[in-house]
């Protein structure tokens, strides 16, 4: 039996109970129980979300209500694909999977995504465990199969789940965008399904939000050099600005730059092609600004540990790096950076005293 | 373009000899790692692997042994400055792993 609501799926109350978020848009009655059927149709509220997530502006606390979804209308046979509770994941998972007819579980993540959770092991297998018994999932299908995303295998141990809940886990495709295909074929998979990829657009995706966590530094050293010229006189702003725009180029050098052209700088190791991006931007700046000696110097000094950490820092935003890669890479390079950058300050520092 | 970190330091081994071939390993790895042939999993392209440890824990036999951890450098600084493992908490703000 369906209980539709007429609706397009703004914010409107349910039953008695307290506001229903926007994506629900009606109940799926299923022995006696009530499961919110969810939209795939994503509202401006869920694009705005996703910009400022994406924006960096309130990335915390993104999430929904963990527990039992329906997107169409299932019934006992119909597959059970298992998420995060991350608002960002859920919408994606949702809009991916219009026209099917499915149960979605969506695991308590904390609001992260499967593959970072996965890693904590909030998306894990006692949590799957957990939420299957507690949705009484073997009450509302008559078959034994859960459909997992790949990454998700980094914190559920498949063989576990089968044996505390008799349900098999599959493991679907990387990307939602795959589902449907990936049901299609009778939950098979080919390879392109199943790697992950870190192309130039997955590369852009993830920029901006480096970008705008950047402008603190950026603030910090305006605010630096502000102080140190504010006594020197003349030519105030021509003074902050030649030592804001080496510096802050360096930042994005580091944390824009090199991700960008992340496959054609030469080096493995992030903060060597990060040191490579650098030094470019010093070279270009310094011609433009025509830099004297010690200018070249002492940005040669800032600049590229600045461009060689926020390289580094990127390595969390990729698909590809190793701990162990990393770990050898920050701990070889860590204090010749801080030393490096300290040095370089204090130079800057010096020559403001100095005619 | 498939690009290739610092693999000299990968850790993961996989123990042919326990090997039941029930091919998870081959299913789990987001980077194509495991090659199937002769009825067991073989490692194929260790250069690959970036640790994220899917195949040790859906390897029901136990044959794999893998590191497992953030790829991380603000994760590691951060466990260094702190004196503690390496750990992903994103919510400070300051990479954008987590989204």
């Amino acid at each position: 039996m369906e209980i539709e609501k007429k609706c397009g799926c703004g914010s409107n109350a349910g039953e008695g109970e307290a506001v229903t978020p926007g994506f629900i848009c009606g109940w799926h009655e299923t022995g006696g129980r009530k499961i919110p059927r969810v939209s795939s149709k994503l509202d401006f509220n869920d694009i705005a979300g996703t910009l400022k997530v994406r924006l960096a502006l309130g990335r915390n606390d993104y999430k929904v209500e963990p527990g039992l979804y329906c997107i169409g209308s299932p019934a006992s046979d119909s597959p059970v694909l298992v998420t995060a509770n991350y608002k960002l994941t859920f919408d994606i998972l949702r809009k991916e999977t219009a026209g099917l007819s499915a149960w979605i579980l969506a695991l308590d993540t904390k609001g992260v995504n499967v593959w970072c959770a996965a890693g904590k092991g909030t998306f894990g297998t006692e949590e799957l465990i957990r939420k299957i018994n507690e949705v009484n999932l073997s009450k509302i299908i008559d078959h034994k199969k859960i459909i997992l995303p790949q990454l998700g295998a980094v914190g559920v141990a498949a063989h576990m789940v089968k044996n505390a809940t008799g349900f098999n886990v599959l493991y679907g495709p990387v990307r939602a965008a795959d589902i449907k295909k990936y049901i299609a074929a009778g939950y098979k998979k080919d390879n392109e399904m199943r790697r992950v990829t870190f192309n130039l657009r997955d590369r852009l995706t993830v920029i901006p939000v480096e970008m705008i966590m950047a402008w603190r530094y950026i603030a910090g050293i305006a605010a630096i050099s502000g102080f140190l010229n504010a006594f020197s006189g003349k030519f105030f702003w021509n003074k902050v600005i030649r030592d804001i725009v080496p510096s802050a180029g360096g930042i994005f050098a580091g944390l824009a730059v090199t991700p960008i052209l992340l496959p054609y700088i030469p080096g493995r190791a992030f903060s060597v092609k990060g040191f490579i991006a650098g030094a470019a931007w010093l070279a270009l700046s310094g011609l433009k600004f025509g830099f004297t000696l010690r200018e070249w110097i002492a940005n040669f000094l800032i600049i590229t540990p600045l461009s060689s950490f926020f390289a580094l820092n990127f390595t969390g935003a990729t698909t590809f790096t190793s701990q162990s890669g990393t770990e050898y890479e920050v701990k070889k390079t860590f204090n010749l950076m801080k030393y490096s950058l300290i040095l370089g300050v204090v130079l800057k520092i010096l020559s403001k005293f100095k005619k | 373009m498939k690009m290739e970190y610092l693999s000299e330091f990968v850790k993961l081994s996989l123990d042919e000899k326990k090997c039941t071939g029930c091919m998870m390993c081959v299913n789990v790895c987001p980077h194509g790692v495991f090659e199937f042939f002769d009825k067991k999993a073989h490692i194929k392209n260790k250069k690959a692997c970036m640790e994220c440890g899917a195949c040790q824990k859906n390897c029901p036999a136990a044959a794999i042994e893998s590191g497992s951890g953030v790829g991380c450098a603000y994760a590691i600084i951060r466990g260094m400055i702190n004196n503690t493992a390496p750990d992903c908490d994103c919510s400070g703000g300051g990479s954008s792993c987590c989204g």
